[in-house]
């Protein structure tokens, strides 16, 4: 009986893994294969195997895929910096503050949230387009920060009040200011926090299409999910380069995942101790 | 940018180096002038084939540029709709011509002034007349065609060789005899472009008089029900593979299991290059007559001038130039031969051996139906998808099905709502207005008001950067958006309606409150969508958190990384996956099935499997994210508990529900909540996955809204009145206090 138990730990585990798996290998088998796949499979195994697909995404157009490529990191990378740099001192705000208007910011936070998207783009086009940001990086790092701050406040808040206060009022015995303070203690046991709020904000940008679709033009500027839109057309699509470029725009994702999921798991866990 | 303009400049270079190198030092010496922009939501061969037909033009006229921009296909007409009023467009533009009936009424388009051109008659005469034609509204030429596209039929010669004369009808051919596990004919045969033959053979019409053809007035026109007997037919024939994609037509004939594809010129460009094929226009139909394809012109339009622009003749000389270029002779042959479009210059021909597959596409678009260019023609198609899918896979009567496609095409299509005098809502605006105010003013004034104020102000620092952010880029354009629902507008014009949309939509405009499609029906779903999907993606993502959290376990590290896969691959393309898995001859999950034994499901025919393909879907994409978050959740538990609990005697299940369970899910409130607003408007899943099939009722309320935005006729008003019922529903639902205290 006992011996039986982590077998079953296993067995279950691995049936999790394998239907978490599984459709992320037919979109690689497809990115790896040479010839339509013939139909019926069950097995996601590549038909006549290639590596053509992907260096026909990442070197078509004098490989200017390199270049989108490093767009849409810096894009990703700056919202991620932007949101967690504003989001921050307000989380912090409210987590420790009593101050007019709190209750009501954070039921506008999450109101934000609750309304879907699909009546924002207009004015957000009129906004940018006011503001000269159409078809920068600036205007989209700008709108995608925003989009995830509310996120980001709620998520840094409940980790700044699991933070004890004992650990500020030390300092400022000592003689340092709330700001000096919150830098220099809060921000760095934080941490783990910090890092769920990058990624979320980082892969919010990483994957987001309408948007950049309709601010972007110049082929230089694009993000890597627009360009893999063009794969596909009114009547056909390009599955294959689809399916390459795809795993190719995970990967980052994957490896930053891997960086960050001892802290993904404690910055939740700090996110989470205060119900 | 400056990349692409030093190629096009190279390119440039060495084409006017080698015909024309006088004009090249003209070219330097000339005036630099603003470069001509032109959009396009071109495929690669095409993109490839325009970019050497503007290098060209820029070398005959020297001093000239041209930047060209590619679009995404689905993103150019709303990107074209936003643009062009506020002055972001484009110079020109390609497109195909059944748009104008849109763009006319916005200003996205304006007629291209012939009159500084002298070559421009005869740039005209030269091109196919049915094409130029179709470009004509009021008697003003709006674009010069490029090309004409249509489908064909396409023969894989190594499983029907041709002996003899080919067979006279469709119908003839697909009975000839074919190996075992070939499908006769690979077809879209529940789209209605590609069906569109079939009802013409048969004479009836998609789109007659501004109405819906196939039904009038509740009744369906009896060709039309005979052309869908005669559609199904070949399903429960099995002549065409059932739930047929554009991908598996291709995947089917490309791969030697079709012996026939009815398919256009984009299906030749991605068939291997060592099939055997040749194409012929579409033959007839026995008992019908020949099935007549639509034909759809691309043409290059000039784009709309907003209203502060002024008039500049040196400009439209420019633009009208580059349009006639592009539609010209020289042009014509390098598409032709680059990109092998159906060119509309009828000289062109002339100056390249076109090979039979190019010549059967010129002769099906000569014998095809150009599509009705008016606006409503747009809306024919989704209801009429619809009828045909519920005929072939749900066996409705024909009759039945295209009658309910003419409802929803006249719900679709129907006039705007009246207009109402704004001014009893101004002044109710104006008084809240002053109310807010007064009450504002009266409240500071009092002092411990004040000084909770001047005591604040430290919290303001820090929350300032956050405030105005979220108040210009996310709260401001979302109370513009919940504006909007106040307003109804066609493009043309834009008029106040009151709260009617929010009438129209709660009272399902006088039909049937629990109907089909009515806002409290497809409320009932999302309520039951959002539940389940939760439900499921805690019961899970707890689960494997309590797995992996278990003090001794291999291989942790692996499994987390994999489990967490689903959150990391973009969901667009999952979703895409997961919809090729749920097919009901190819699918992954019924060939898992017929392992152990299962029916075959025919996921899409029926709400309940349908729904529940979306659940798996999204259950897929969820789980992950619950997952971490419990695991997180976990690791705060102080293992001090469970020590005193084992001295105590406590079984591991006791320790489960009095422990673990109980510290487990404060925390994990906050993720629910959050996960119960993100569930709700989860759009991509059903969106991509059923796509609202059968007949629109897995549509969640969010899918709904993108519906009557983007694919129902552009009514953002109606859509936007969705949104806001969508958010009042959601804000109710939180106030709850259960999840307020989980906020708190």
């Amino acid at each position: 009986m006992k011996r039986l138990v982590p077998v079953a730990v296993h067995a279950a585990l691995l049936s999790a893994t394998l239907f978490a798996l599984y459709p992320v290998l037919w979109v690689l088998a497809t990115a790896l294969s040479g010839a339509p796949m013939r139909s019926g499979r069950v097995l996601p195994w590549p038909e006549q195997p290639t590596l053509r697909h992907f260096a026909d995404v990442l070197f078509r157009d004098d490989a200017i895929f390199f270049t989108q490529l490093a767009n849409s990191l810096f894009i990703a990378a700056f919202t991620a910096l932007v949101a967690v740099a504003i989001a921050a001192p307000a989380a912090y705000a409210m987590a420790r503050f009593e101050f007019v208007g709190k209750r009501a910011s954070l039921r506008s936070l999450l109101a934000t949230q609750m309304f879907p998207g699909v009546a924002a783009a207009i004015p957000l086009y009129l906004i940018l387009d006011f503001l000269n940001l159409l078809d920068t990086r600036t205007g989209l790092i700008l709108v995608y920060g925003s989009t995830v701050v509310p996120f980001a406040i709620f998520q840094l808040r409940t980790a700044f009040e699991a933070i004890p206060v004992d650990l500020e009022e030390a300092a400022m015995v000592d003689g340092a200011t709330r700001a000096q303070a919150f830098f220099r203690v809060v921000l760095p046991a934080a941490r783990p926090a910090l890092a769920v709020t990058t990624l979320f904000a980082f892969m919010t940008a990483w994957n987001e299409f309408i948007l950049a679709a309709t601010f972007l033009s110049a082929e230089s500027r694009l993000t890597l999910p627009v360009v893999l839109q063009r794969y596909v057309g009114e009547h056909s699509a390009n599955w294959a380069a689809f399916s390459a470029g795809a795993t190719l725009v995970t990967i980052p994702v994957m490896a930053l995942f891997f960086w960050l999921q001892r802290h993904l798991v404690a910055g939740l866990n700090a996110g989470g101790v205060k119900g | 940018m400056s990349q692409r303009a030093l190629r096009c400049a190279l390119l440039a270079c060495a084409v006017a180096s080698l015909t024309c190198a006088g004009q090249v030092a003209a070219a330097e010496a000339a005036e630099p002038l603003e470069p001509l922009v032109l959009w396009h939501a071109y495929g690669d061969g095409e993109a490839e084939a325009l970019r050497q037909v503007l290098a060209a033009f820029e070398a005959a006229h020297p001093g000239e540029r041209v930047h060209a921009v590619r679009l995404p296909f689905g993103v150019l007409a709303s990107r074209l709709e936003s643009a062009v009023p506020t002055g972001n467009g484009p110079d020109l533009f390609i497109d195909a011509h059944e748009r104008l009936g849109r763009y006319i009424p916005r200003g996205i388009v304006q007629p291209l002034d012939p009159s500084a051109d002298p070559d421009w008659d005869a740039t005209v005469a030269q091109l196919e007349p049915q094409h130029v034609e179709a470009l004509r509204r009021d008697g003003r030429l709006y674009g010069l065609p490029l090309s004409a596209k249509a489908v064909a039929l396409f023969i894989n010669r190594a499983l029907v060789p041709e002996g003899g004369a080919p067979p006279a009808g469709l119908e003839a051919m697909l009975r000839r005899p074919l190996p075992q596990g070939v499908w006769p004919l690979a077809i879209e045969g529940e789209d209605t472009y590609f069906v569109a033959p079939i009802f013409h053979a048969f004479g009836a019409k998609l789109f007659e008089d501004g109405r819906y053809g196939l039904a009038r007035d509740g009744e369906a026109d009896p060709r039309a029900v005979q052309a869908l007997e005669r559609l199904a037919g070949f399903f429960r024939d099995g002549l065409i593979p059932p739930e047929p994609s554009g991908e598996l037509v291709t995947r089917l004939f490309g791969g030697g299991q079709a012996a026939y594809a009815i398919s256009g010129p984009w299906l030749a460009a991605s068939l291997p290059a060592d099939l055997d094929v040749r194409v012929i226009p579409l033959p007839g139909l026995e008992g019908a007559g020949p099935m007549r394809p639509f034909v759809t012109v691309e043409a290059i339009f000039r784009a709309g001038a907003d209203a502060g622009a002024e008039a500049s003749p040196a400009h439209d000389v420019r633009v009208a130039a580059l349009a006639g270029f592009l539609a010209g002779e020289e042009s014509a042959v390098l598409r032709a031969t680059v990109a092998r479009q159906v060119v509309s210059h009828r000289g062109a021909w002339e100056r390249f051996t076109p090979d039979a597959t190019m010549l059967a596409f010129r002769d099906a678009a000569r014998g095809g139906v150009v599509m009705p260019g008016d606006a409503r023609m747009s809306q024919v198609f989704e209801p009429t998808t619809r009828a045909i899918r519920a005929v072939v896979r749900g066996g409705v009567d024909p009759a039945v099905a295209l009658a309910e496609a003419e409802a929803r095409f006249d719900d679709a299509v129907r006039a705007l709502p009246e207009a109402h005098d704004p001014s009893l809502a101004l002044v109710l605006l104006g008084a809240l207005l002053f109310i807010g105010a007064v009450v504002a003013v009266r409240r500071s004034l009092r002092a411990e008001v004040r000084r909770s104020l001047a005591l604040s102000l430290p919290a303001w620092r820090y929350v300032a950067a956050s405030f105005f952010a979220v108040l210009l880029l996310v709260i401001t354009p979302l109370v513009v958006g919940a504006a909007m629902s106040l307003f109804a507008t066609d493009g043309s014009e834009f008029r106040y309606v009151g709260l009617t949309h929010y009438v129209d939509i709660l009272s399902a405009r006088g039909g049937d409150l629990l109907g089909q499609g009515s806002f409290w029906r497809v409320l009932l779903v999302t309520v039951v969508w959002t539940a389940l999907n939760l439900l499921l993606h805690v019961a899970i993502g707890v689960s494997l958190a309590l797995l992996l959290h278990r003090p001794v376990l291999r291989l942790r590290a692996v499994y987390r990384v994999l489990l967490i896969l689903p959150w990391a691959v973009p969901s667009y393309v999952t979703a895409l996956s997961w919809k090729g898995m749920f097919h009901s001859q190819y699918g992954a999950v019924n060939a898992l099935l017929a392992a152990v034994g299962v029916e075959p499901v025919h996921w899409f025919s029926r709400f309940g499997t349908a729904f529940a393909a979306n659940i798996t879907t999204n259950v897929w994409l969820g789980f992950p994210f619950m997952m971490v978050v419990a695991l997180g959740a976990l690791s705060a538990i102080p293992k001090e508990l469970y020590e005193a609990a084992r001295v105590d005697g406590a079984s591991s299940w006791q320790q489960l529900r009095h422990i673990t369970l109980p510290l487990l899910w404060p925390p994990l409130l906050p993720a629910v909540a959050m996960g119960a607003v993100w569930t709700f408007n989860m759009f991509n899943v059903v969106f991509l996955v059923s796509g609202g099939e059968p007949g629109g009722s897995t549509e969640i309320l969010v899918s709904e809204a993108y519906r009557w935005a983007f694919t129902r006729g552009a009514r953002y008003g109606y859509a936007a009145a969705y949104a806001v019922l969508i958010f009042g529903i959601l804000w109710l639902g939180t106030r709850s206090r259960l999840v307020s205290r989980a906020m708190q």
